[in-house]
Order: C-alpha cells, then sequence, then structure tokens
C-alpha cells in the first residue's frame, strides 16, 4: 500500500462542494506528502471538516476529484477505502453497547481477523495509547474523556491504517488532558509515520502538532504553510490568526492568568 | 366477594376463555412485530416510504374496532373463522407503535457513533445489524409493550364476532345485567394487560444499552 515518495498520498483537484444551494468548498486543491501531520485549520463553516469527509467518502465533490493514493475515490469500493483509512471524530463515537475490546477489534473484526490476533493487536494498541489493559472489558460510559479519546485513537490505529483522519479529537477535552494527548500524539508520530490529516480551529494545536498548517476560510485554501514560516507569514489572514493568539497570550498575562 | 366466587365456579371457562385470548394477542403481536419491525427499518433507509407507511399505519389506527371486525366478516377465507379474522384485525392495529418506534429507536441513534461506524467502514447492514438495532432495542421494545397492551384491550371485542377470549364473559354480562359475569371477563384481561406492561417493560430495564 505504500506510496512512492513522489506522489501525494492524498490529492485534492479543483474540488467543489456544494449542499442544498450553499457552496461549502470553492476550488479546493491540496496535496498530502506521506508521513507529514497535514493540520486544516479555519473558523467553523470553513469547511475543515467537510475537506475531511470528502477523503474517506463520506461526502462525494460535487465537481473535481480527490485521489487517495493515486486512485480517485470516486471509482474506489468506498467500504475497503474507509477501512484503510483511520477516522477519529471529536465526539469519539464509540459503540456505547461495545466493550473497549470490540470496540477496538472493530476494523479487524469485519476484515476477518483470527481472534488471536485481533487480540493481540488490542492489547498492543491499549499499551501503544497508554491504557491498562484491565479496561479492555469496560464499556465507554464507565471511561473518562481522555481514556475515550485514547480508545478512539487506539480503534482508528487498528488496522494499521496508513492515513489517519482527526476530526478535532482533542477538542472536546480539558486543557490539560488535551496538553497531554497532543504530547502522546507526537511521540506515536514519531514511530508509526501515518500520513494524518488533522482537523482543529486551535493554532496553538496546530502549530505544535502540524508539519505543515493549511488555512481555510469561507471554503477556500488561504494558503500551506509550516508551522514556523506561519508565524513570520505577511498574508493578511494568517496575520490575523498570529495576532489573536499573540493577544489571548498577552491578555492572559496581564490578568496574570497563565 | 361474588364476582370471585363466580370466577372460582368457572374457573376452567375463566382459564380457558383465558388462554384463547393469550393467543389471540400473542399471535397477532407476533405477525405485527415480524411486518411492522421490516417496515421500520425500511423506512429509515428509504425516506420517500415514510409518509405512506407512517400514514397507512396511522389511517388503520382511526378504523373503530368494532367497525373493522364487520368489514373484514365478508372476506373469503378469513371471514370463515372468527379468530382468523380477529387476529388479522388486531395484527394491523399493533403495527402503528412497532413500525414508530422502530423507526425512531434507529433514527433516534447518536449520529457520532453512526458517523464513526460509516467513516470505518462499515456497511449499512452490519451498521444495521451491530449498531443501529441493539441501540434501538429498548426503544422498539416499549413499541411492542404498547401494541401489546392495545391488544389485550382490543381483543374482548373480538368476542363481538365469535372469536372467543375474555370478551365473551363480558358480552354475556352485558347482555344477562349481570356485573360479576363482565367482571369475570375484565379482571383477568385487565390482569393480562398489567403483566403485559410489566413484564416487556422488565425486558426493556434489562436490555438498555449502557
Amino acid at each position: 500500500m505504500h506510496s512512492n515518495p513522489t506522489r501525494p498520498v492524498i490529492e485534492f483537484r479543483d474540488v467543489y462542494y456544494c449542499v442544498d444551494g450553499v457552496q461549502v468548498l470553492l476550488g479546493l486543491n491540496l496535496q498530502v506528502q506521506s508521513g507529514e501531520t497535514l493540520v486544516l485549520l479555519g473558523r467553523s463553516g470553513s469547511g475543515k471538516t467537510t475537506t475531511l469527509k470528502l477523503i474517506n467518502c463520506l461526502l462525494s465533490p460535487t465537481a473535481g476529484e480527490v485521489l487517495v493514493n493515486g486512485a480517485p475515490t470516486a471509482e474506489a469500493d468506498v467500504i475497503q477505502l474507509r477501512r484503510s483509512i483511520g477516522w477519529v471524530i471529536q465526539e469519539v463515537g464509540l459503540f456505547p453497547h461495545f466493550t473497549v475490546e470490540r470496540n477496538i477489534a472493530l476494523v479487524p473484526t469485519i476484515t476477518g481477523w483470527p481472534a488471536a490476533r485481533i487480540r493481540a493487536r488490542v492489547e498492543e494498541l491499549l499499551c501503544l495509547v497508554g491504557l491498562s489493559p484491565d479496561l479492555a472489558t469496560r464499556y465507554p460510559h464507565q471511561l473518562s474523556g481522555g481514556q475515550r479519546q485514547r480508545v478512539g485513537v487506539a480503534r482508528a490505529l487498528a488496522a494499521d491504517p496508513e492515513v489517519l483522519l482527526m476530526d478535532e479529537p482533542f477538542g472536546a477535552l480539558d486543557p490539560l488532558t488535551r496538553d497531554e494527548l497532543q504530547r502522546e500524539f507526537l511521540s506515536l508520530q514519531k514511530t508509526l509515520r501515518k500520513t494524518v490529516v488533522f482537523v482543529t480551529h486551535d493554532l496553538r494545536e496546530a502549530l505544535r502538532l502540524g508539519t505543515r498548517i493549511a488555512l481555510m476560510e469561507a471554503g477556500r485554501l488561504v494558503t500551506v504553510l509550516t508551522p514556523l514560516e506561519f508565524l513570520r507569514s505577511a498574508d493578511p489572514w494568517v496575520a490575523a490568526y498570529v495576532r489573536v493568539f499573540a493577544n489571548s497570550l498577552e491578555s492572559a498575562e496581564n490578568r496574570g492568568v497563565e | 366477594m361474588n364476582v370471585f366466587r363466580f370466577m372460582w365456579h368457572n374457573h376452567e371457562q375463566v382459564l380457558e376463555l383465558t388462554l384463547e385470548h393469550l393467543w389471540l394477542v400473542g399471535v397477532s403481536t407476533f405477525f405485527a412485530v415480524l411486518i411492522g419491525l421490516p417496515l421500520g427499518i425500511v423506512i429509515t433507509r428509504r425516506p420517500r416510504l415514510n409518509k405512506l407507511i407512517l400514514g397507512g399505519a396511522n389511517i388503520i389506527q382511526t378504523i373503530p374496532s368494532l367497525a373493522l371486525f364487520g368489514f373484514l366478516l365478508p372476506v373469503p377465507w378469513l371471514g370463515q373463522r372468527a379468530d382468523r379474522l380477529a387476529i388479522l384485525a388486531l395484527t394491523v392495529y399493533a403495527l402503528l407503535p412497532i413500525i414508530r418506534n422502530t423507526y425512531t429507536g434507529i433514527r433516534g441513534a447518536d449520529p457520532a457513533v453512526v458517523e464513526a461506524g460509516l467513516g470505518m467502514g462499515l456497511t449499512d447492514s452490519q451498521l444495521l445489524l451491530q449498531v443501529q438495532l441493539p441501540l434501538a432495542l429498548s426503544v422498539i421494545l416499549s413499541g411492542v409493550r404498547v401494541a401489546l397492551v392495545i391488544s389485550v384491550g382490543l381483543a374482548t371485542i373480538a368476542a363481538a364476532i365469535g372469536a372467543g377470549g375474555l370478551g365473551e364473559f363480558i358480552f354475556r354480562g352485558l347482555a344477562m345485567v349481570d356485573d360479576r359475569v363482565i367482571l369475570a371477563g375484565a379482571i383477568p384481561a385487565a390482569i393480562l394487560a398489567l403483566a403485559a406492561d410489566f413484564g416487556v417493560g422488565w425486558l426493556e430495564k434489562r436490555l438498555q444499552p449502557r
């Protein structure tokens, strides 16, 4: 499944998406390279989540095409495509009637792995995301928010997908837990080297996790920059983000909060 | 207590009619689930059919029961035996709560859970069988519970067309102007309704998704 280094893992070619007469995406062109963490940054309604859902065919483009590993998703077997892509969302979306173990084992189970291999994989994943194996038999409602999101990440990684899509995965967590999970994400990424598309509206998160940041505004891609370039950019939209970010730090300092 | 002495004296008949009653209710509810559950699922998949199916079940519900029993009498195969006819009428009455609760139960599943399932590559039938139906189970059961309680009450009217059941006592008592006879039918019917309500309610709680 590994793509050659010159070909992007994910590619948007002039993609438009409109629903009920509302233009959500207007001519998106974007490439995601193997092993990078591309952060989609933007306001609510800027089209970040739509972009993400176009990759695993939860939505289909109105015009243009999305390619995964060089193949247009419109022609792909949608079910197989989704099973080969990890998917983590803010609400986690764990199945409440499944134990942690069955939740994590979802994709391996439906793709018919032998039971022993599934069990070993679940144990390995729990360890990988920093959860005790004792939690395997618990139900999601018995876990804390941070634990649930860890299970969500483990579930997405279960079948060892090359691509991971994350839609504000840490958005609903308290700041300390979020910090912890961000740190773990970075160390995981160092070893796993997945191709990650990560949606957030939090610049701090984008700067911390992204290898590149794609800024979106009103359905258009404003620019794609590395975190360092982003902080120095003269682009008015980027500068606006950086200014708000700096202001929030400053005002917190002035009030003695941080 | 006169009523209970009467019931004791006629306990064989009380038992027989109660069993007949249970038969009518049980078989009709079974058929209603058999038909209503798939219909409820279908309208979550084909929203266009929603109005037609739910509307149809709604209209049936508004037909007065005695009239429905009467309408069906001349139907060839059905009209030959009163219990067939009663079972059909009870089945169609029980459809609405079962279809509606199946639909709302499935539609009511947490959208994040459904989206997560889809995003990870569950097929539609896997999503239905592994996620939506298990999560909707307690809502569907509460529809079955309503259907059962309605059926226990309606089945007493089936005696008017000679289908048997506890309604026999009630109609006989009305004709004889004898409260004891009426109550000999009404009390067991009430107990059946309560038992069905309680029993399925208990099951519903047991199977509640966490």
